[in-house]
């Protein structure tokens, strides 16, 4: 197997709180990775770390072979113009408007001509449907918009790997399917590798080869679609079914209820 | 006592840090500068929106002073008969203090907390994660023509108003209190000094251009992504902006001008 994107031993601290320990895993080159877990245990943070903007505390991750935190700016540089990533938040540069932030990285880093930067673009903007909305500046786009225009900007490169923070969320049935679609169609024709972070349990394992399952900084559980489905683990079935009650938190770490309400 | 002590341990250990944050910030920005030269359409868009966007207070302002200048000069020199130097009073106080200082301050309140208030959103809203994962480098496409705008600007627009600051003194003095035009103009053109007044104006409201682009930028870095966090960096950078051109201004004057 192929592994593009190796992760090894990592741990990494938010002040004293451990969001990693020792977490270890695999993305094999050209699959679908699905990254689940509850909020705020740490996957956009994780996204982050394979992206080399935090450095981890101990440990390593190797992207195509070359530890990403070791990498020169510059060679981190040219690592990203591979490496595709869709903020949850979208981030787009609020002083462009949608044409002009999906050209935003081919102006920056290709020599091609206006004509063909607007070609490409307008392919990008179609493949998530707003061809008709690249005039519209960031400001006027809802929020589910906002983050289809980041999506057509992550692709516009033709990365070798994308890695998606959240892109269900907020959007309408519709386009949510269409958007299915799009990453399980970028990731065959392209021959991208794929990650795709999302609590839209059925979206995700509909297009997803593999699925990790991450919780208190560690792997909780593991494997193909079918091996996850049928799993017995507790902690799975919980977070499958979305029950309240069960092996995970539903509350951030804190003091005893009563205690804090000053009942005892 | 002891909380004292420790408050005062506490208080000027973070001071020190935050110190060695900007030198470090600083010496990181320093290579990025010569690209801002480079993408000649980021700097001229940054040199509008410093600059060209802050012509219409600093040439009301100058203007305002200059006249206030001509006012209380005339008043004073009236008395000893020399009312005609009213002319080189008012152009070396503009060329030597209030021009460099007064467009500064005014700059920081303008221009200083607009880009720092603009960088901290950007910041917020992961504009700036986004530019590092598109392997853009923030600092040469978003702070280094930032930068060199606000140290090209600046000069010029301490330059303009002192220029108008002399027309004001010159719409009072000669076009209402009657001063001699002639003499007016003749006294100040031989009593200011191209060089001693004018290219050392320049270079204080170089050092303040400086010390402006670089608190605006590294509070605006710096800002804690939340709304209160980006007020308070907007706060930060006029306070410490305001009083850190008035210091400098003492220590310019004194090295120029003993
Ligand atoms: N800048 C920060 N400073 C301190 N703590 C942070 C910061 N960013 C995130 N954290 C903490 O790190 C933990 C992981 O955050 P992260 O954003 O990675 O979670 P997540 O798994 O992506 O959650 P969600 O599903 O809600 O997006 C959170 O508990 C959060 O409190
Ligand atoms: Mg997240």
């Amino acid at each position: 197997m192929d592994v593009h994107i190796r992760v090894e031993n990592l741990t990494f601290r938010r002040g004293a709180r451990k969001i990693f320990d020792n977490l270890s895993l695999e993305i094999p080159r050209g699959q679908v990775v699905a990254i689940m877990g509850p909020s705020g245990t740490g996957k956009t943070t994780l996204l982050k770390l394979i992206a080399g903007q935090l450095t981890p505390e101990k440990g390593r991750v190797l992207v195509d072979g070359e530890d990403v935190h070791r990498l020169s700016r510059r060679r981190l540089f040219a690592l990203r113009q591979r490496m595709g990533m869709l903020f949850q938040s979208g981030a787009l540069l609020t002083d462009l408007n949608v044409f002009d932030n999906v050209a935003f990285p081919l102006r920056e880093h290709t020599n091609l001509s206006e004509n063909l930067i607007e070609r490409l673009v307008l392919m990008k903007l179609q493949a998530v449907g707003l061809r008709g909305a690249r005039h519209m500046m960031p400001s006027a786009l809802s929020g589910g918009m906002a983050r289809r225009v980041a999506l057509a900007r992550a692709i516009a490169m033709d990365p070798d790997m994308i890695m998606y923070d959240e892109p269900f969320v907020g959007q309408d049935p519709i386009t949510m399917g269409v958007l299915v679609t799009l990453v399980r169609k970028l990731n065959t024709s392209l021959g991208l590798t794929s990650v795709v972070v999302s609590h839209d349990v059925q979206e995700v394992l509909s297009i997803a080869d593999y699925v990790y399952v991450i919780s208190q900084g560690q792997v909780m559980a593991q494997g193909t679609v079918e091996v996850i489905r049928n799993s017995d683990d507790p902690y799975v079935r919980q977070f499958l079914q979305g029950a309240p009650d069960g092996p995970v938190p539903f509350h951030f770490p804190a003091e005893d209820y009563k205690k804090d309400l000053g009942l005892c | 006592m002891l909380r004292f002590v420790q408050w005062l341990g506490h208080h000027s250990l973070s001071r020190i840090r935050a110190a060695g944050r900007l030198g470090l910030f600083l010496f990181s920005l320093l290579p990025a500068l010569p690209y801002a030269l480079w993408r000649v359409a980021l700097l001229l868009k940054q040199v509008y929106n410093t600059g060209t966007l802050s012509l219409p207070i600093i040439m009301t302002a100058g203007l305002f002073v200059g006249m206030v200048l001509g006012l209380q000069g005339y008043n004073v020199l009236v008395d000893y008969n020399s009312e005609e130097a009213v002319g080189t009073m008012t152009a070396l106080s503009l060329f030597r203090e209030l021009g460099p200082v007064v467009a500064a301050l005014l700059f920081v309140g303008r221009a200083g907390s607009a880009l720092t208030a603009e960088i901290g959103l950007m910041r917020s809203t992961e504009q700036l994660s986004a530019l590092e994962m598109m392997a853009v480098d923030p600092l040469k496409f978003i702070f280094a023509p930032r930068f060199l705008a606000v140290v090209i600007v600046l000069p010029m627009l301490a330059l303009i108003f002192s220029a108008l600051g002399v027309l004001g003194g010159y719409l009072v003095a000669v076009g209402w209190l009657g001063v001699d035009e002639g003499a007016f103009w003749s006294q100040m053109i031989s009593h200011v000094d191209w060089y001693d007044d004018v290219i050392n104006g320049v270079i204080k409201s170089v050092v303040f251009a400086l010390l402006v682009a670089l608190l605006s930028l590294f509070h605006g870095a710096e800002a804690v992504p939340t709304s209160e966090g980006v007020s308070n960096a907007t706060t930060r950078t006029v306070v410490q902006g305001s009083l850190g051109i008035l210091a400098l201004d003492f220590i310019l004057t004194a090295l120029m001008f003993n």
